[in-house]
């Protein structure tokens, strides 16, 4: 990072945020795999040192699924490098970050299809097929 | 009252009353003591005295003779234990260099803040000991009075409360620092009334018991 | 218009799906500093709540507090709460002035008797109503009107809650907090100056979603967002707990980000969600920038012995005050010792012996 002030680049500003997430990540991965439960890491909740949250995603980096979601501005799940480890940034209109979340589970449930949004859809089938028969 | 007035009064109209009290107090004692002055000496003086009066303000500090050494040695020890301890956390601390920059005008360096932390420690625990001594020592327990335990106590609380206060402990830290202030507060205004005075008064003390010495011709 | 619609309800009939109103839920949760584990019960609240309706009063203040809620750059969580509540009467944002004004305020009030939530920013001038009128009714009046039918009452800012800035020394105004004045209503204290836009919106997001007052502290603000200490939540603490500290802010230390406590730093005694959820959507927060925490969001912070005093230097002249124990010692000093020698002088020409007592005295 090109920086002029130090303490902004968190080069040395370090509160230490990093290795104590990685280790609740990993915590969270074991008990997914043994009991099938998921863990959501709010990071908005954490006080962060400048740039360690730009690090802590940087190191868990971006792996084979990438899905964007379109309601009330976008929202953007990625599986990190780490399968089973979730980044969920929700955006509003505007693109300003409303919430980051890490996600350990085998898939964040914004991305399952909802009941009630299944129910309005098969409400509106029967026009569509009215329409084109 | 809740504890943000609470810290704002005794950062103002207390410490301000207890200053006032304290430096009046202690004039008012030094004015009592040098006006009463001393005997004039009708003896032939054998030395001049003076220079024998600085001297003896370090010596006292240390080994005096085998005997009374030997029967002191826990309080001589404990003592430079304390006191070392005590003035580290009082004068080498940065918050309370600031204290004393607003009143003098200038400041120095300050130390790492876990070194005061290690030196309050071992201030307090030392403090401990030697009211244990106190109460146990037979003849330290014939010779205490009220006054002996309250002092003890004055100057055990800005401890206690200062360590309290850098390490967040029990209470919100409003109200640490405000009981800490308290506390320093009490000390200055019981100062000047009672054996803490020793502060100031050892320094003439010793050099009036030199002097004297000195005059008569007698090593001390 | 209060709806008898629950806000599940309106969102659908707005085009939001249940993924969105899931995202809604996700975000208002970690607004409200609530953990990721409580979605499904806000969710749950969220599908119930109905749609309350919100008066808000301004009166001394700066605007500063409206400002900070709508210059806020997350509008559709905001967005959002503002559609869902009805925001009836709002002296600066209403499109509506004059007397229309006046009478939309008492027909709202009239109509949501005691089920209203009000909201007040700006302190109340007690020691003259005159220098804060609306309409030609005094605060103090109106206030005290508004409160009767409200069901709970919510301080924004420090100058509603604690009287802030007009309650500064010496206070020319007379200025009182709302709960100086209101005694027989819960009321909720969101102080700041002016308070995190995502706090206000939080504490309402709180009161929607479960519809009782939040937990709050001793000085009546929700712990959610009061409850930690600036001090325990810096990010600087590393450098404090070594005793490495700026001396000015553009000396090493300041630039590689030392602790700011003798700059002034009023972190240690200040309870806000600065140092976690910080200004502009997580951009950065005073501290972060380089600047002591000013203890905004606490009482008296304009008299808390300046800004760019450090928090251990006493807020009086302490240098004048010796001085003066210095003088009046002295006298005094000089008036005993003077005693005392004519005492000494006559035991002297009297002979007087010394007993046992007289050693006993001093002890």
């Amino acid at each position: 990072m090109d920086c002029k002030n130090e303490a902004a680049c968190g080069e040395v500003a370090f509160t230490g945020n990093v290795t104590p997430i990685l280790n609740e990540i990993k915590h969270a991965l074991n008990s997914l795999i043994e009991t099938g439960e998921s863990t959501t890491i709010d990071l908005r909740a954490m006080p962060m040192a400048p740039g360690e949250m730009q690090q802590i995603e940087s190191l868990l980096g971006t792996g084979e699924v990438t899905a964007t979601i379109n309601a009330m501005g976008s929202s953007t799940v990625n599986e990190s490098l780490y399968a089973g480890v979730w980044l969920v940034t929700h955006r509003n209109t505007d693109d300003e970050i409303l919430g980051k979340f890490i996600e350990i589970t085998r898939i964040p449930s914004i991305l399952e299809s909802q009941t009630e949004d299944m129910r309005g859809a098969l409400e509106a089938l029967p026009d569509l097929l009215a329409e084109n028969c | 009252m809740n504890e943000v007035d609470f810290l704002l009064w005794v950062r103002g109209p207390g410490l301000a009353i207890a200053s006032i009290i304290f430096v009046l107090g202690m004039t008012v004692k030094m004015f009592e003591i040098f006006m009463l002055g001393r005997k004039k000496n009708l003896a032939e003086l054998r030395g001049s005295g003076i220079k024998e009066g600085f001297r003896t303000i370090i010596t006292r500090s240390g080994h005096v003779d085998t005997y009374s050494t030997r029967n002191t040695r826990f309080t001589h020890i404990a003592g430079w234990v304390f006191h070392i301890g005590l003035f580290t956390a009082i004068f080498l601390l940065a918050p309370h260099i600031e204290v004393f920059k607003s009143i003098v005008g200038f400041a120095w360096p300050a130390l790492p803040t876990p070194i005061i932390d290690f030196a309050t420690v071992i201030a307090m625990i030392t403090m401990l000991a030697m009211l244990f001594h106190r109460i146990t020592n037979p003849v330290l327990k014939y010779l205490s009075t009220g006054q002996d335990f309250v002092v003890w106590a004055l100057t055990f609380l800005p401890l206690l409360t200062g360590y309290m206060a850098y390490h967040h402990l029990f209470f919100s830290y409003t109200l640490v620092l405000g009981l800490h202030i308290l506390s320093v507060c009490l000390l200055l205004v019981f100062f000047p009334f009672t054996k803490l005075t020793h502060a100031v008064t050892l320094f003439f003390a010793r050099w009036y018991n030199g002097m004297m010495a000195g005059e008569k011709g007698v090593q001390q | 218009m209060a709806d008898d619609r629950t806000l599940a309800e309106m969102l659908r009939a707005q085009g939001i799906t249940r993924r969105g109103f899931l995202k809604f839920c996700a975000t208002t949760a970690s607004m409200m500093a609530l953990s990721p584990a409580m979605v499904p019960k806000i969710a749950a609240a969220l599908e119930n709540a109905r749609r309350p309706s919100v008066i808000w009063l301004s009166f001394q203040e700066c605007t500063g507090c409206t400002e900070s809620l709508t210059r806020s750059h997350s509008p559709t969580i905001e967005k959002l709460i503002f559609d869902v509540i009805s925001l009836d009467h709002h002296h600066t944002l209403m499109a509506a002035s004059g007397e229309a004004v006046d009478e939309a305020l008492n027909e709202a009030m009239e109509e949501n008797f005691g089920k209203y939530i009000l909201i007040v920013d700006g302190s109340i001038p007690v020691g003259n109503p005159a220098y804060s009128t609306v309409s030609g009714i005094s605060n103090l009046d109106m206030l005290k009107h508004a409160a009767e039918g409200a069901a709970a009452i919510v301080s924004v800012g420090t100058c509603a809650a604690y009287g802030g800035l007009p309650y500064a020394s010496p206070n020319p105004t007379g200025a009182a907090s709302v709960e100086d004045i209101i005694k027989d209503k819960p009321i909720i204290n969101v102080p700041g100056c002016p308070p995190i836009p995502v706090v206000i919106t939080g504490v309402l997001a709180q009161f929607l979603t479960f519809g009782k007052i939040p937990e709050l502290d001793s000085l009546g603000r929700p712990m959610a967002f009061y409850g930690q200490n600036i001090h325990d939540r810096c990010y600087r603490r590393p450098f404090y707990e070594r005793g490495q500290f700026a001396e000015t802010f553009d000396d090493e230390g300041a630039k590689k980000g030392w602790c700011l406590f003798k700059l002034g730093c009023k972190g240690p005694i200040t309870y806000n969600a600065c140092a976690t959820t910080k200004w502009n959507e997580g951009t950065s927060w005073p501290v972060e920038s380089g600047h002591g925490c000013l203890g905004c969001s606490q009482p008296n912070f304009w008299d808390m012995g300046g800004f760019y005093r450090a928090l251990s230097m006493p807020t009086v002249d302490l240098a004048n005050k010796a001085g003066i124990g210095l003088a009046a010692g002295a006298a005094i000093g000089v008036a005993a010792g003077a005693l005392n020698r004519g005492k000494k002088a006559k035991a002297v020409r009297e002979h007087e012996t010394v007993t046992v007592d007289d050693l006993e005295k001093g002890a």
